[in-house]
């Protein structure tokens, strides 16, 4: 674990110093903000609803920040040439992929945490339940973890950050509209679609303040396999 | 130290190294030479745990590559002909990382980065941000971090590329420093680098060793002697007459001279063996002042080019 929090720590600080980081982090919260404004605020709801909404919209977000700076973890340190002194330190591939992962998703929980302001303006004229609110949260925060864990596969994966923006936008693309392929499918097939489709019937659960065990363990699970997928690609690429 | 045998490594069906065997004792210098596509890197590469060999064995300090990277990781320094450089930290900070990710705590990494700046003489840029370095620093930024955490083996890969003339002879410097800690092997196409910074030169083309030995030893082997080049102060023709008559000699031209003065002349002799010590004892006798005396500089780019590239090297042994 300590190799994997060195490498996070380097990571993250390496977000923090570059432009790129806080540039993200402002679009990303400039966005959710507009939304929010916009979207979920707009004309006379249901504060449950306007948080429902709320959710709706950051859980885009997260999605294109977690793609967008994904494609960077390990394929920006392969052009660069840098990804040979991990490799060649004494540290096991799941080390190097479970540090990128933390540093990733540290990133994106703060920029979360830091719309925390938006639902708590819903209390100003409205009534929310806090269990909603943590609930909600806790949908993004999953989904975040399953995306990142994707876009870091296609990291990977890729030569370059633009083949892993690429391959990262299309898995995730693939297992977001799994839910209308379901719609065209016959059973058992359409029930199988729906239920590994990323967000449809998952977030909904979540978005409306309700916790369903499936629902974290499908994320946990989806975000348990793209690490593996990415530490068996790590591997691989030694032998080539 | 280091003992490979029939080493070979596939790009997918292609084949780009092997059957490689060599050993490297402890404590030797060994020069790496070979045209770019040789191996060398990919040799360099296995060695340092970065890829995986196909087939053979390769073992480092008694250690598998294969069966304990690990082991074999904290034993090495690497250095990639690009230095694996964190842009956006300070020196300082890349160093401490460096030391930490192959298993220094950090107290003892603070002290061994210390040590390792004096080492490198990168003091003056210590606090600076790597991505504002001179070619020059980034390569001794590359060379300390591959030293820092005390590896047994050091592995350079083409360590002067890019550099200076003032920052090649400072590197070369550095890396006979360090001779005393480690074992190193180092690629090259530098003929001169090898040659001056090696004990041995293991010469790879096609993925394959075509020659082992010193530079004296291959000059020996494959050019049954060489070429000498005698600067004397004297009679030059008395000078080109005796030098003539030493047995093995087959030829003495005259060239320009080496440095100015009056009676000054250079000669490149051709001979079948290394007469050096017949030429000067000769000379002596027939009192002309010898000035300088050396192995041609082209007799090391005759052996490579014989080696590496045997086409070439009969193209240039017709013109020489």
């Amino acid at each position: 674990m300590r190799n994997a929090l060195l490498i996070a720590g380097r990571e993250l600080r390496s977000y923090l110093r570059s432009p790129l980081g806080p540039i993200v982090a402002a679009a990303m919260l400039l966005a959710d903000g507009l939304l929010f404004q916009v979207g979920a605020m707009a004309g006379t709801r249901l504060s449950a609803q306007v948080l429902a909404d709320f959710f709706y919209w950051i859980s885009g977000i997260t999605m294109i920040g977690a793609i967008a700076l994904s494609m960077r973890l390990i394929a920006h340190e392969r052009e660069k040439g840098t990804l040979v002194l991990i490799n060649t330190a004494p540290i096991r591939d799941s080390q190097i992929i479970v540090g990128k992962f933390l540093a990733l998703f540290t990133f994106l929980f703060g920029v979360t945490v830091l719309t925390a302001y938006m639902p708590l303006l819903i209390f100003v004229n409205g009534r929310v339940s806090i269990g909603h609110i943590l609930v909600g949260y806790l949908g993004i925060l999953l989904l975040a973890a399953a995306s990142t864990a994707i876009g870091l596969f296609a990291s990977a994966f890729a030569k370059t950050q633009v083949i892993s923006a690429v391959l990262g936008t299309a898995l995730i693309g693939v297992l977001l509209l799994l839910w209308m392929a379901a719609k065209v499918a016959d059973p058992p097939v359409n029930t199988f679609l729906l239920a590994t489709a990323l967000h449809h019937e998952r977030q909904k659960s979540f978005m409306i303040g309700v916790l369903r065990l499936e629902n974290v363990v499908f994320y946990l699970a989806v975000t348990y396999f793209f690490l593996l997928a990415a530490i068996k690609t790590l591997e691989a690429r030694r032998w080539r | 130290m280091i003992e490979i045998q029939a080493l070979t490594k596939y790009y997918g069906d292609r084949k780009v190294l092997g059957p490689l065997s060599f050993s490297i004792a402890k404590g030797e210098i060994v020069g790496l030479l070979g045209l770019n596509g040789a191996g060398k890197t990919t040799t360099l590469r296995i060695l340092s745990c970065d890829l995986l060999p196909s087939s053979g064995s390769v073992r480092v300090d008694g250690l598998d590559v294969v069966d304990h990277p690990h082991e074999v990781r904290s034993r090495v320094g690497y250095l990639p002909d690009h230095p694996p450089l964190y842009e956006e930290m300070t020196v300082q900070e890349y160093l401490v990382f460096a030391a930490r990710i192959r298993g220094l705590g950090l107290e003892d990494a603070k002290k061994r980065v210390e040590e390792v700046i004096v080492a490198t003489q990168i003091r003056s840029v210590q606090d600076d941000v790597i991505g504002t370095l001179s070619h020059g620093f980034r390569q001794r930024v590359g060379i300390a971090q591959a030293i820092v955490h005390r590896p047994r083996l050091l592995v350079l890969d083409e360590p002067i590329g890019g550099l200076d003339p003032v920052q090649i002879v400072e590197m070369r410097e550095l890396v006979r420093n360090l001779r005393h800690d480690h074992t190193t092997i180092i690629s090259s196409h530098i003929l001169s680098e090898i040659s001056e910074t090696c004990d041995r030169i293991l010469v790879i083309r096609d993925g394959e060793i075509v020659a082992s030995g010193t530079e004296a030893e291959l000059s020996t082997r494959l050019l049954a002697g060489g070429r000498v080049a005698i600067t004397v102060r004297g009679d030059a023709v008395q000078a080109k007459r005796v030098l003539s008559t030493i047995k093995g000699v087959r030829n003495v031209e005259v060239l320009e001279p080496a440095e100015p003065g009056d009676a000054v002349a250079t000669f490149r002799i051709d001979a079948d063996r290394d007469v050096r010590e017949d030429a000067s004892r000769t000379l002596v006798l027939a009192n002309v002042g010898i000035l300088g005396m050396s192995r041609s500089e082209r007799e090391l780019e005759s052996i490579f080019l014989r080696l590496a590239k045997p086409d070439e090297a009969n193209g240039a042994q017709g013109v020489a």
